[in-house]
């Protein structure tokens, strides 16, 4: 067993990392689903161009000055999406929400298309996250090691926020009972705003970690992690932040074990990673028809 | 005749698509306790939410203290002091005991510790079961949790839907005898409630209000031996 983690650490090391990675972005979708039960498409593309933000920032400003202020864009961004395509439609129909969140996700990819004329940005190194590091042999990245960590912080953070805060009991009341929320004075709009600021600020967190890694960034960069943070929402049961957190790192370290596929099963070569991809999917069609609810998922998804 | 802290005058609300109040008028005196009697269906419940502001009025005026306030929204209602006791409870299931009553006080930021030991003397099994989610109490507890939760917004105005909907005989004798303690406390109650008998019993007024329109009212005790009352809504 040791042996088998010492010659699969990178992957295993990776797997842990991208794991955070998502897990950042797919508390945005998580908490998002528990107030709205609205699936945010848009989410994933608000990640991206957080990732632009930071490529057009970096070309005239000092990492220490873009770093916060692509968070503070992205925050804004994020608000701004929900009061124009959102909130209008607090009273329409499901169906026409989830159809204007279709509409702004493709509005940005093609903002961000118009902007990089199609071309893969190269992601500004932040300096001591680009560093390299030897850990039990192997030689990794520096943000390997710190995106757990960080994640794990804010994540302890962010439940803190919601179980001791005011705001934070506002989002427990809002996520079961919009009326009598009312009822109690909670300003529904603001407890909205507030999980959609904090949701795209750990989504510009996740940017940063996950464009270190990746090192470019194209209009489509936010498609498909954000497709696979919205699968481990439903997988850990969507609406819980817990079961996000826990699904994120299920995907990706079994994608990372999948990519060393050759070292790890000992055969198939490098064919292996071709189906990375196609695992997290699969899992999802499990996950569906053996347990919809996802791992800590409730059983009731609809409001009164 | 004492002060009037409630006053509606030909008010008109819709829901669904059809009007289920029709030009109602009536006065809730201050310290008073009022209650609105009717079928299912005749605008009990919609002529609350429409005070609350959980719905605009078509028409018509509401004045709380003087002002008129329909139209306006709940937040701002909700803060001049009134407050609704939801029909059906609707009490928060994920939160504790003590945090349905935080979230009660939600626009208070003063002490709320002394409203918090009022409301577990009034109801001591809420004290029992402070830590518990609220979704884990009895039809009845959870009652109990609906009125304390409300009463922590030390509202002027409480307005109860159908508080005795659902509970067992004895346990709606408790919520009355308790809403008569917190009437004598200075709050000003408005009730509406199906179960007639115990309603005009508590009341000082009652209106009973039949397809939008009030077509009686009096005081509580006379309403209670009325011929026509008596025939459509006590059953006797």
């Amino acid at each position: 067993m040791l042996d088998f983690l010492h010659a699969n650490l990178s992957y295993i090391l990776s797997g842990i990392s991208v794991g955070g990675q998502y897990a950042l972005i797919a508390i945005g979708y998580t908490m998002v689903y528990g107030i709205l039960r609205l699936i945010n498409f848009a989410h994933g593309d608000v990640f991206m161009c957080a990732g632009l933000m930071m490529v057009y920032l970096s070309a005239t400003l000092p990492v220490t000055v873009t770093i916060p202020l692509v968070l503070v864009m992205t925050v804004v961004l994020g608000f701004l999406i929900e009061r124009a395509a959102y909130k209008p439609l607090r009273t329409a129909p499901r169906m026409s929400v989830m159809i204007s969140a279709i509409g702004i996700s493709y509005l940005l990819q093609n903002a961000a298309l118009y902007f990089t004329g199609g071309l893969a940005k190269v992601y500004p190194s932040i300096p001591w996250l680009s560093q390299t590091v030897t850990i039990w042999g192997s030689t990794t990245k520096m943000v390997t090691v710190v995106t757990p960590v960080l994640t794990l912080v804010l994540v302890i953070l962010l439940s803190l926020l919601i179980k001791y805060t005011k705001v934070g009991m506002a989002m427990r009341a809002v996520s079961k009972d919009f009326e009598t929320s009312r009822l109690m004075g909670i300003q529904i709009n603001t407890v909205i705003s507030v999980t959609f600021v904090i949701g795209s600020f750990l989504a510009a967190v996740g940017s940063m970690l996950y464009f270190t890694n990746y090192a470019s960034v194209t209009p489509v960069s936010g498609s498909m992690p954000g497709l696979k943070c919205f699968v481990a929402a439903v997988f850990g049961g969507i609406g819980s932040i817990p079961g996000a957190v826990i699904g994120a790192f299920i995907i990706g370290i079994a994608e990372n074990i999948i990519k060393g596929g050759s070292s790890i099963f000992g055969f198939g070569g490098s064919g292996w990673t071709t189906f990375s991809d196609a695992f997290t999917f699969a899992l999802l069609i499990i996950i569906l028809v053996v347990k919809p609810t996802g791992l800590f998922g409730e059983k009731s998804t609809d409001k009164a | 005749m004492s002060e009037t802290i409630l006053s509606i005058r030909d008010l008109k609300v819709n829901y669904g698509g059809i009007e289920a109040v029709k030009g109602i008028s009536f006065d809730v005196p201050k310290g008073d306790i009022v209650t609105l009697i009717g079928a299912n269906g005749a605008g009990k419940s919609s002529t609350l939410r429409a005070i609350v502001g959980l719905v605009k009025p078509k028409s018509g005026v509401i004045a709380f203290e003087g002002e008129n306030i329909a139209g306006k929204d709940t937040t701002n209602i909700v803060s001049r002091g009134i407050t609704l006791v939801p029909e059906g409870r609707r009490i928060f299931p994920d939160l504790t005991v003590y945090e349905n009553l935080r979230v009660g006080a939600y626009m208070r930021s003063d002490d709320i510790a002394p409203d918090v030991n009022w409301v577990y003397e009034l109801f001591p099994r809420l004290k029992e079961r402070s830590w518990q989610p609220g979704g884990t109490l009895s039809g009845g507890e959870q009652q109990m949790l609906a009125v304390g939760r409300a009463l922590m917004s030390r509202p002027k105005l409480m307005m109860m839907d159908e508080p005795s909907l659902g509970l067992a005989p004895l346990i709606v004798r408790d919520i009355f005898s308790i809403i008569k303690e917190i009437n004598k406390r200075g709050v000003t109650i408005l009730l509406i409630e199906q179960n007639a008998n115990m309603a005009l019993s508590t009341a000082d007024t009652g209106y009973v209000l039949e397809t939008g329109r009030i077509t009686m009212s009096g005081a509580g005790k006379e309403l209670l031996v009325n011929e026509a009352v008596k025939a459509a809504y006590l059953g006797t």
